[in-house]
């Protein structure tokens, strides 16, 4: 996801002299084609990340949009005040764009995780903050960034993984992609976890449920009427997202929900705030926090028809 | 500008001016920080009255140089001397820190207003102006970068990766000027976090590096028109200050931090300063 986003981003920086990409120190090899074609536009400041956001924030002021890229935490924690104060509070056309969203970097453990990312971007004023779900899609975000006014964070991850990939479903940033329609319940995906929604929404429909499917790429500003239509269609709602399931995709839904009147029954599936000391890759860490295809599965049908015989008594 | 608004007598007057009005302000809206403005004041003064090429009628010229000023605790020294040089009317001035007012106790950018960044959160200002230094020196504009910081604000290792960006990428664009005043919010910096030998850190970093008497207008101004210390360096100037300079019984005195003069205190204050003017 992560070479395709910036083989594009290359291509349009050999077009645009103005943008620029700044990384602190990381990316091996991903930055090859853009330091081969316009070398003059890269800027590799050093393991520096609150000076890389400044630095940014100096150059956007002088006429430049300016990427920069780290791993999750670093770029949106370790960075974070100058991102609120430099960046967003400026309303500059910085573009953020964080590697590793949720368990992608597995074994390297707790410090390179990005779960709380979506949560402190979403509060930041002026941020747009979109997560794309393919490779392609990935594409379409590096083409729609260029002309984005204002701050923006690309959160990118994994792609196209257990076969579910592939796909250039991504109009337009803040426009919901319905992805599959079913009656019994609604589906509301980002990112890595879209593919998994579709894998799950496939299992339900064999024990009979139909479920939709919603790619909700953009956490901000967040498709509301998207939401409230799912509100008035569906008695289960579930979010679905590979960060804490504080503040990110299931609390800004759960904020829609709440307002629009939503008496059904509504479940955030994500990651617990208190981690367990496990080791392991994503699809290891996904299953033991039940993220995984099976683990969405069971917990729905669990949800669905517990409640169905509830209300059946 | 007239002519002889650069001259030293000229700036020394102006300084007492902007010292005047900074009382006013601080005393109206019983705010803090009168310490952090005077010791920067005649910094200020050097440079927006010929130290830099900035002008009321030139907002948004590309080649105008960009100052930042990054101890934005100290505002109502900038918004003086913005006055003064005739950036903020006398509305925007009495507008300070009140409420439904016009300008906040940290500076808020506006640069119709001469204010290029916002400030208040320390050891931010130099890692924006590199970056300014830095496209500016890419777009082979001849603009320069201005940031002065407080002492307080080299101990923010941001401030640092700044310093370590601005020598390697040869920043010859960019002076940074230190309030070395010596006293930071609790107290004196040799009991916090010694700053000494200042010039030595920055020349290692590969900076040309002065320490002026920050008081003195001959030394600002002759700093100030031998930049770049060092082709191909970004420039340090080490203003040494009193915090509180202009007002005896405010110099080097921790509680003038934090403390707005009362009734008693503001008199003596502006009879010291005003006698300043005629200096």
């Amino acid at each position: 996801m992560r070479k395709a986003f910036y083989e594009r981003m290359a291509a349009i920086a050999l077009a645009n002299p103005d943008v620029n990409f700044l990384t602190g120190n990381l990316g091996y090899k991903f930055f090859d084609e853009i330091r081969a074609k316009c070398p003059a536009q890269f800027l590799d400041v050093g393991v520096a990340e609150q000076n890389m956001i400044g630095l940014a924030a100096g150059m956007a002021l002088c006429g430049k949009s300016v990427y920069c890229y780290s791993i999750i935490p670093f770029l949106t924690l370790r960075a974070c005040e100058q991102v609120r104060v430099d960046v967003c509070y400026h309303n500059l056309p910085v573009k953020l764009v964080g590697m590793g969203a949720g368990f992608t970097y597995g074994q390297e453990g707790f410090t390179h995780f990005g779960i709380e990312d979506l949560a402190v971007m979403r509060a930041m004023p002026g941020m747009t903050v979109v997560v794309p779900d393919t490779i392609e899609n990935a594409v379409r975000v590096a083409e729609l960034s260029v002309n984005h006014k204002g701050p923006l964070y690309i959160r990118l991850g994994r792609a196209g993984i257990h076969g579910a990939g592939n796909k250039s479903t991504l109009k337009a940033i803040g426009k919901a992609v319905l992805l599959r329609q079913g009656k019994d319940c609604a589906l509301i995906a980002i990112g890595n976890m879209v593919a998994v929604a579709e894998q799950v929404a496939e299992s339900l429909s064999v024990k009979g449920i139909k479920a939709t499917v919603i790619n909700m790429h953009t956490l901000k500003p967040l498709d509301e009427a998207a939401v409230r239509a799912c509100a008035g269609k569906y008695q289960f709602i579930f979010s679905l997202e590979e960060h804490s399931v504080q503040g990110g995709l299931g609390s800004a839904v759960a904020e829609v929900l709440a307002e629009s009147g939503f008496s059904g029954k509504f479940e955030r599936i994500g990651i617990p705030e208190k981690l367990d000391r496990v080791i392991g890759d994503a699809d290891y860490l996904w299953a033991h926090y039940g993220l995984s295809p099976a683990k969405v599965t069971t917990r729905l049908m669990k949800t669905i028809r517990g409640k169905c015989r509830a209300d059946q008594i | 500008m007239p002519e002889n608004v650069n001259s030293l007598k000229n700036h020394a007057k102006i300084a007492a001016q902007v010292r005047c009005d900074v009382l006013d302000m601080i005393c109206r809206t019983k705010g803090p920080h009168i310490g952090p403005c005077y010791s920067c004041v005649d910094l200020l003064v050097s440079l927006y009255f010929g130290g830099m090429k900035v002008s009321p009628g030139a907002l948004t010229d590309p080649e105008r140089d960009r100052f930042i000023f990054s101890k934005g605790h100290a505002s109502p020294a900038l918004y003086a001397v913005l006055h003064r040089r005739g950036f903020l009317t006398s509305a925007a001035i009495s507008g300070f820190a009140v409420n439904g007012g016009t300008l906040q106790q940290h500076p808020d950018y506006d640069v119709k207003q001469g204010i290029e960044v916002s400030s208040g959160s320390l050891g931010h200002g130099l890692s924006i102006g590199a970056g300014m230094a830095y496209a500016l020196k890419k777009d082979r504009s001849p603009a320069r970068v201005f940031v002065l910081i407080s002492d307080g604000e080299l101990a923010e290792g941001s401030t640092w990766e700044a310093i370590l960006f601005a020598g390697h990428h040869k920043l010859d664009n960019l002076t940074l000027i230190v309030d070395y005043n010596r006293m930071y919010a609790l107290g004196p910096a040799k009991e916090t976090l010694d700053l000494d030998p200042l010039a030595d850190k920055f020349k290692a970093f590969n900076w040309g590096a002065r320490i002026i008497d920050g008081h003195s207008f001959k030394d600002i101004n002759k700093a100030l028109a031998a930049l770049p210390f060092s082709k191909g360096k970004p420039s340090l100037i080490g203003a040494e200050t009193l915090k509180g300079k202009g007002v005896s019984f405010m110099e080097n005195e921790l509680s003038w931090h934090y403390s707005c003069p009362d009734e008693k205190e503001r008199t003596c204050a502006c009879r010291e300063l005003k006698g300043g003017e005629h200096k």
